[in-house]
């Protein structure tokens, strides 16, 4: 069974239609992109699941109608919001003191995960002192361990340089590998979207709606030297030859 | 600084840093000492530097004495000012509307000449403590709240949005990101009022005080005494320093964090 649905899910800012059509499912321990040009409303819908925004449609979780959006999600966003002023052990354990666990009980169920992440030895360091790669560790361990049910990921490399982002994106893949998140990933990257997703959704161009669902067969293990490499290849190429031919260009013709 | 923390190419990076201010002011002093000893104008027009200072210790007692109420005045007055300022802010960025309401009078009473309305104050509210404190108010109340407002609206949307998205309340926004968020713009308005709130006491006292520099300024003032009236003003100057040197001080212990992003800076690599 579906964990998340959306069903026909609308949404305009005044007379801007952002959303004009969104309907999608994630299944349980799926791991599922959303991809689609910029200012294509990607956002939105992450905002819609959070509970921030409200919009026209019906959106599910584990088949009951979506209303406590907190409980569900864990959201990730775009740059890595962590709070300068927190050390990262503290930054780590934000989450679990909103839900109100105290500062020494969060502490203490973080502080055994800095290993996995790549971060032992940094706890006590401030957000300043750390490579752009690690914070955004940071930031996916403090969005891991509030143990919602499903992770919302919004562009979380998009801020990295290029070869950083290629080396967190081996490393996500592995991470999940390891954990089964349901997780839902905003990009406009497509290698990142093939490299990661099980399946993947194509948005058109703002007012959004789903041009496409796409499988991605590929073996796990993701690893870029396999022979996939080549499969993975013919699957970007028709995906970009999607994106590209939705580009509302002036007296383009496409069916 | 406690002396665990001495570190001898500290103090030389001080030092360094120092020179040319201490340089340019020692320039200043003796041109003025060459000036007045040479060019035949009254000690009671323009006095030397050095009988400045020779004046200032003979009298040290009664500076002293009324440097204290100045020091008090100074003080309580802008604890209350930052004691109102902290709560309106957070008033202000609670309900947004209060905002439009009460900007305009604040501004309004910004506009008013200092001049005019100290002996007003004093006129009202007696030589006592009282019109004293109010005009330190007076004067940092504004800068201070619009720091504070400032620097809660700087909060970063995105840790905003996160901490909504976990469940977070407003309230609990407001002390998780809002409240720290605003600590380097807190720390740039009291730099600025601490200066300002030492300059408002004086002017208080200027208009009408039994004791403190104000009113040893203008008693000096009157026997023709402008050596005591520079003498004065030196205290005032330095009790102006000392006040913002606490403030770095205590901007360096509630914000560490800012000298540990320097730390990065100085180290060599990236560590991926």
């Amino acid at each position: 069974m579906s964990r998340l649905e959306l069903r026909h899910m609308r949404k305009a800012f005044g007379g801007l239609e952002v959303l004009a059509d969104i309907s999608l499912r994630v299944d349980a321990g799926e791991f599922v992109s959303i991809l689609g040009p910029s200012g294509a409303g990607k956002s939105t819908l992450f905002q819609l699941l959070t509970g921030a925004e409200h919009g026209e449609g019906e959106m599910f979780f584990d088949g009951a109608p979506l209303d406590d959006h907190g409980r569900h999600f864990a959201f990730m966003p775009q740059r890595d919001a962590l709070m300068p002023w927190r050390r990262i052990l503290d930054n780590t354990t934000l989450g679990l003191e909103v839900q109100g666990l105290g500062r020494k009980a969060a502490r203490t169920r973080v502080a055994p995960l800095f290993a996995e992440f790549g971060l032992a030895g940094f706890e006590r360091h401030f957000p300043a002192q750390l490579s752009g790669g690690m914070r955004q560790r940071a930031a996916l361990l403090r969005t891991v361990v509030q143990e919602r049910d499903m992770l919302l990921l919004d562009e979380p490399f998009g801020a990295l340089d290029a070869l950083t982002r290629a080396a967190m994106q081996r490393w996500l893949e592995q991470m999940w590998r390891h954990h089964r998140w349901t997780a839902l990933l905003i990009t406009h990257d497509v290698r990142e979207a093939v490299f990661l997703s099980d399946r993947i959704y194509v948005l058109s161009a703002r007012p959004a709606r789903v041009v496409r669902e796409i499988q991605v067969p590929l073996p796990r293990p993701r690893d870029p030297t396999s022979a996939a490499t080549r499969q993975a290849g013919v699957l970007e190429a028709e995906i970009l030859d999607i994106l590209l031919n939705l580009q509302p260009t002036k007296g383009h013709d496409h069916d | 600084m406690a002396s665990s923390s001495f570190n001898p190419r500290q103090l030389a990076g001080f030092l360094a840093q120092a020179a040319p201010a201490v340089i340019s002011i020692g320039l200043v002093l003796v041109a003025w000492e060459l000036y007045a000893n040479h060019s035949g104008i009254k000690p009671t027009v323009l006095p030397a530097p050095s009988r400045v200072f020779e004046q200032a210790m003979l009298n040290r007692d009664a500076l002293l004495d009324n440097a204290i109420p100045t020091i008090r005045a100074t003080l309580i007055g802008f604890a209350c000012s930052l004691s109102a300022a902290f709560a309106l802010s957070m008033l202000v960025d609670f309900f947004q509307p209060l905002r439009r309401a009460l900007f305009p009078v604040f501004i309004v009473s910004q506009t008013l000449p200092l001049v005019a309305i100290a002996p007003l104050v004093v006129l009202w509210f007696g030589f006592g403590l009282t019109p004293k404190i109010m005009l330190v108010a007076l004067v940092t109340f504004f800068p201070m709240l619009v720091a504070l407002v400032q620097g809660y609206e700087a909060t970063e949307v995105e840790i905003g949005q996160m901490l909504r998205a976990m469940g977070a309340g407003r309230w609990r926004v407001f002390i998780l990101a809002r409240l720290p968020s605003a600590l380097p713009y807190f720390f740039a308005g009291l730099r600025i009022s601490i200066t300002y709130a030492v300059v408002g006491a004086i002017f208080a006292e200027y208009a009408g005080a039994a004791k403190g520099l104000g009113i040893y300024m203008l008693n000096a003032k009157n026997n023709f005494r402008p050596d005591l009236v520079l003498a004065a003003v030196g205290v005032s100057a330095a009790l102006t320093l000392v006040l913002f040197g606490l403030t770095v001080v205590l901007q360096r212990l509630a914000m560490p964090w800012e000298r540990a992003a320097g730390r990065r800076a100085a180290r060599k690599g990236p560590q991926a």
